[in-house]
């Protein structure tokens, strides 16, 4: 039992970084429908800034906060920058962009910090926090800040007038501009906040996974799958299939852990984690396209 | 009076394909205006240019300002309100977000609150509808919703595409009489594109007839009404 919640709790730390990178890959697909495949590497970007940010002395939030910052700015400036030239271009030319930008921010990070696997510390304390034997410190913590990033998230699109603004300008960007939204910033902000986002993921994660240019690869799959799972253009839905993907993913190893124990016979474990994710994906996609929480918008004409 | 809105030699293009050869009409200071002319003439096209979004050459001036070098974003802030063909209603979000998003160019918060509750007197409808999916309105209130959102700009001039489009005769009536009180209370100017042309010449007093991208007569309602070759030639009825 207690074997159980533990796995339960660490599907839910992972499904919460998980979340946040769903919800970045969401951000830009329902503004512009295309998935940033360079999402992850991004992610992994900004969590090198912050260690950078560290390692020249700053204290761990402060590197934080710092380095989400930057990335909100990388995000924006990437939108204005490469990707606005690309605005009428055909779909296959920004997937070519994206992948792109996935190999230079992987090699640039290579080239600066050097391929070797680094240490990443956590901003948690080791006691007094967690509860003994089902969640750990760093679990527990990287739950929470999530909770309190997408809590804040959320207030932003739906109580700010920007917010609304970003909301309108994804929903029917002709109609916005005809209200006086400027689109094009619009645009601009949401990379900025998914950039955002995912570096709060990366960072979150980096001490579990520890530092390097690849850490980002799998996640991502993960993200993607949580997105699927929650219809690829809803926000919420999104976050939810994050924390759904993170539970299944322990609960099927748990499964097999426990029938080989029983039985003797080894089906899956760890190792098949990933292809969890895989399964997800086609699942979802051959099965139910729109996600669980895919809603189908009612229309009257 | 100098015009509110002058346009003179407008040309626009869809890619290679030109769509208004010399359109030119002036409007009034608190007038009706309405454009008439059968599909494809460039109505919509015509109002188009005047937002910018449409490629287009000529001279479109707004209180004597160039209008043609601004975008789209800018030209709203000049309080033109284009209500647009299809309504263009922000079907995700609830009928009180897509009043709100519509002064977002609007500074002045208690005169927002005040053109809302003014808004919600013509439209008690929306009212009783504030929270809901805009998207779930029936297509008449979802007619209103876009003329409330265009009021909420707190227009100069207002810009209708076909208001009447696939609307029931008793809600058009009801929507053109909201569109003449908000002409004399609000003191908005107003140019409307009907293919419904005995309805749009009842409510405007002057009127402006297009074909393929020409304006090819122009002058008073009553005048166009009354004109039996006009009418049979140009508007079908």
């Amino acid at each position: 039992m207690e074997q159980f919640l533990q796995q339960v709790a660490s599907g839910l730390a992972n499904g919460a970084i998980y979340a946040c990178v769903a919800l970045a890959l969401v951000m830009i697909y329902v503004s512009t429908d295309h998935i940033n495949f360079a999402q992850g590497e991004m992610a992994m970007f900004s969590t090198y800034i912050s260690w950078q940010l560290m390692s020249w002395g700053l204290s761990f939030w402060f590197a934080f906060i710092l380095a989400v910052v930057l990335s909100f700015i990388l995000g924006v400036v990437i939108e204005r920058v490469i990707l606005r030239p690309l605005h009428n271009a055909p779909v296959l030319s920004i997937v070519v962009v994206f992948i792109g930008l996935l190999a230079i921010f992987n090699s640039v990070a290579g080239a600066i910090w050097s391929y070797l696997i680094k240490e990443y510390p956590s901003p948690f304390p080791k006691s007094s926090f967690g509860i003994a034997g089902v969640i750990g410190p760093h679990q527990l913590g990287v739950v929470l800040v999530t909770l309190i990033v997408l809590g804040l998230l959320f207030a932003f699109f739906r109580y700010t007038p920007l917010g609304l603004a970003m909301r309108a300008a994804a929903q029917n960007p002709q109609m916005a501009r005809l209200v006086g939204v400027r689109v094009d910033w619009m645009l601009a902000l949401g990379w900025g906040l998914a950039a955002s986002v995912g570096a709060v993921a990366g960072i979150m994660v980096a001490h579990i996974v520890y530092l390097d240019p690849n850490m980002m690869a799998g996640i991502l799959l993960y993200a993607f799958a949580g997105a699927l799972v929650g219809g690829i253009g809803n926000p919420g839905g999104a976050v939810l299939g994050g924390f759904i993907v993170g539970v299944l993913e322990n609960m099927v190893a748990f499964a097999g852990n426990q029938i080989e124990k029983a039985t003797g016979i080894y089906i899956i474990g760890n190792g098949e984690k990933l292809t969890v994710a895989l399964i997800i994906v086609i699942f979802v996609l051959t099965v139910r396209p729109a996600g669980i929480f895919g809603r189908v918008v009612v229309k009257r004409v | 009076m100098a015009a509110l809105l002058e346009v003179k030699g407008l040309k626009a293009f869809y890619g290679q394909t030109q769509s208004l050869y010399d359109v030119g009409f002036e409007i009034e200071t608190g007038g009706i205006t309405t454009l008439l002319g059968a599909n494809g003439a460039g109505k919509t096209t015509t109002l188009r240019a005047i937002c910018n979004m449409v490629r287009c050459e000529g001279v479109i001036r707004f209180d004597g300002k160039d209008m043609t070098k601004l975008p789209t974003e800018e030209i709203v802030r000049q309080r033109i309100a284009h209500v647009p063909e299809g309504r263009g209603t922000f079907t995700t979000l609830t009928v009180d977000e897509n009043l709100r998003i519509a002064a977002y160019t609007r500074r002045d918060k208690a005169g927002v609150a005040r053109e809302l509750e003014r808004v919600f007197a013509y439209f008690p409808r929306l009212k009783e509808r504030v929270q809901q999916q805009a998207g779930t309105l029936s297509g008449g209130e979802q007619q209103m919703l876009a003329i409330a959102r265009a009021l909420m700009l707190g227009p100069r001039l207002m810009l209708l595409d076909e208001p009447s489009f696939g609307l029931a005769p008793l809600i058009v009536v009801e929507i053109f009489r909201i569109l003449r009180r908000i002409n004399e209370e609000e003191k908005v100017s107003i140019l409307l594109v009907e293919q419904n042309a005995a309805l749009a010449l009842d409510l405007a007093d002057h009127a402006y007839v297009l074909e393929t991208g020409h304006v090819v007569m122009s002058g008073p309602s009553s005048v166009v009404k009354n004109d039996e070759n006009i009418r049979k030639s140009y508007l079908g009825y």
